[in-house]
């Protein structure tokens, strides 16, 4: 589904990316962990071309973004690569002077120029998914932390990506709102979207992934499935891996 | 102090000074705010969207203008100009200072909220697919409009109260108009006073009006 090939990163001197080499599958969940400053966001971001690489290939489907060429990428090959892969951000990030269903509806109605109403009938149907369809008419000040995450998902689902990305999406909240993000995103690995998840929760990723990319300063330090990435025999993995227990 | 003789001048001074009230003052106020605002919506999205070429010459705009007198201004566009060739009326030369100011300070208010908009909204919204414009149009402008409401209410209040120094410009507003009648009947003081309690009613009045549209807008927006 997604190749990424060569692909690299730098900000002033830091090498944030070095030429990662990664297959996404479809219907498939992986999951990316790794310490802090790894360059997991940075990745992720390059996903969704909210961080344009420096150089390498990104391929979807059939159609493939080459980075680092001299002429610069075309505004209209972003948008239509960024309404394929949907974000999920650490911190919600709603539009806050928008209802709920008005922030579910806002990419189908302003992006993929779908009818009001109908897209309001599918924001409501994805609400009931997230189980917030009470909570339609509210702004997002209103909602605790979990439940604005819920909405990010449904709005992220609302534009039916072919992939969906989630940046730590529960980093952000307590432990007990925590739980409600997380039964989400299990019934979505269950319904085999394609899903791409950074994640500390070393828990859920063992429960989750089909794939794990273990990443350090920005290189691939080990790939593979969960149990493969425990039993690597590598140092460095196994203390990353101990240290969150 | 407030013999029959005074309050006789009060009372039939007091519509000869709210008559220019009414017909200059505050159409000046609202022509002058209207265009400042657009001049300040332009400037303020040239330097947020920082276009070539118009950035420095948006930004010279607003250093001269925040840099020298208002009064100092009028002068040079009603007094000045004309050796250069170009005569304005007064109230043409009046409007063109107002809205000058407006522009150059109401811009720095709206670039202000522009910027208050949270950067992780923006990327949300770019994240969705949405272009430039889309973000611009439907999440950065509508909160920053928010957000510079109290602050523009306070620019158009400010305004009201300067159109008072078109009058140096032969400008017949309301003030023009108590200094004739001070000078006529020796009565300064009741005069001026007369014309800033005239000045109050209208910023109180919009006063009110800024509440209301605050609380209005709070209700409207969650
Ligand atoms: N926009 C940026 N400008 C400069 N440095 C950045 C930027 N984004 C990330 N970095 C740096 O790149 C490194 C990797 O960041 P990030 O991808 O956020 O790591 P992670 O998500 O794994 O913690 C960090 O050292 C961070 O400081
Ligand atoms: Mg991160």
């Amino acid at each position: 589904m997604l190749q990424i090939r060569n692909l690299r990163k730098k900000y002033e001197d830091l090498q944030v990316i070095n030429g990662i080499n990664v297959d996404i599958e479809s219907n498939k969940t992986t999951v990316i962990i790794g310490p802090s400053g790894s360059g997991k966001t940075t990745l992720l971001r390059s996903l969704n071309l909210l961080t344009i690489p420096d150089s390498g290939d990104i391929s979807m489907n059939d159609s493939t973004l080459h980075f680092g060429e001299k002429q610069p990428l075309q505004k209209k090959q972003i948008i239509e690569f960024r309404k394929k892969t949907g974000m999920v951000f650490q911190s919600f990030n709603l539009f806050s002077h928008r209802t709920v269903i008005e922030n579910i509806i806002e990419g189908p109605v302003t992006v993929l120029k779908k009818k009001k109403a109908e897209a309001i009938q599918e924001g409501m149907a994805l609400l009931e998914k997230v189980g917030l369809a009470e909570k339609a008419n509210q702004y997002p000040r209103q909602l605790s932390g979990g439940q604005q995450q819920r909405v990010a998902i449904a709005r992220a689902l609302a534009m039916k990506p072919e992939v969906l990305l989630f940046d730590e999406p529960t980093s952000a909240l307590d432990p007990e709102l925590e739980i409600e993000v997380l039964e989400i995103i299990r019934t979505l690995v269950k319904e085999h979207y394609t899903i791409v998840i950074v994640t500390h929760k070393m828990g859920f990723a063992k429960e989750v992934a089909d794939h794990v990319i273990f990443l350090e300063n920005g290189n691939i330090l080990e790939q593979g499935s969960f149990s493969s990435l425990c039993q690597s025999g590598n140092e460095r993995i196994n203390k990353f891996l101990t240290s969150l227990q | 102090m407030l013999n029959e003789r005074v309050i006789n001048i009060l009372q039939e001074s007091f519509f000869k000074i709210l008559i220019p009230g009414i017909t200059y003052t505050i159409p000046l106020t609202l022509v002058s705010f209207a265009i400042g605002l657009f001049l300040a919506i332009l400037v303020a999205l040239v330097q947020v969207s920082n276009v070539r070429v118009l950035n420095p010459l948006v930004k010279f705009y607003v250093w001269i203008i925040r840099g020298t007198p208002l009064l100092v201004q009028m002068f040079i566009i009603f007094f000045g100009l004309p050796s250069l060739g170009i005569m304005l009326n007064s109230i043409v030369a009046a409007i063109i200072a107002f809205s000058l100011n407006v522009g150059a300070y109401a811009s720095e208010t709206l670039r202000a909220a522009i910027l208050s908009v949270p950067a992780g909204q923006i990327e949300a919204g770019s994240s969705l697919g949405m272009n430039y414009f889309q973000v611009l149009h439907r999440i950065i402008l509508p909160q920053a409009f928010k957000v510079s409401v109290p602050p523009l209410f306070n620019s158009f209040i400010s305004l009201v109260k300067d159109t008072s120094l078109a009058s140096s410009i032969t400008v017949t507003e309301m003030f023009m108009v108590s200094q004739r009648i001070a000078a006529k009947t020796y009565e300064p003081l009741a005069l001026y006073c007369e014309v800033a309690v005239i000045y109050l009613i209208f910023c109180t009045v919009l006063t009110k009006v800024q509440h209301r549209t605050e609380k209005w807008l709070k209700l409207e927006q969650g």
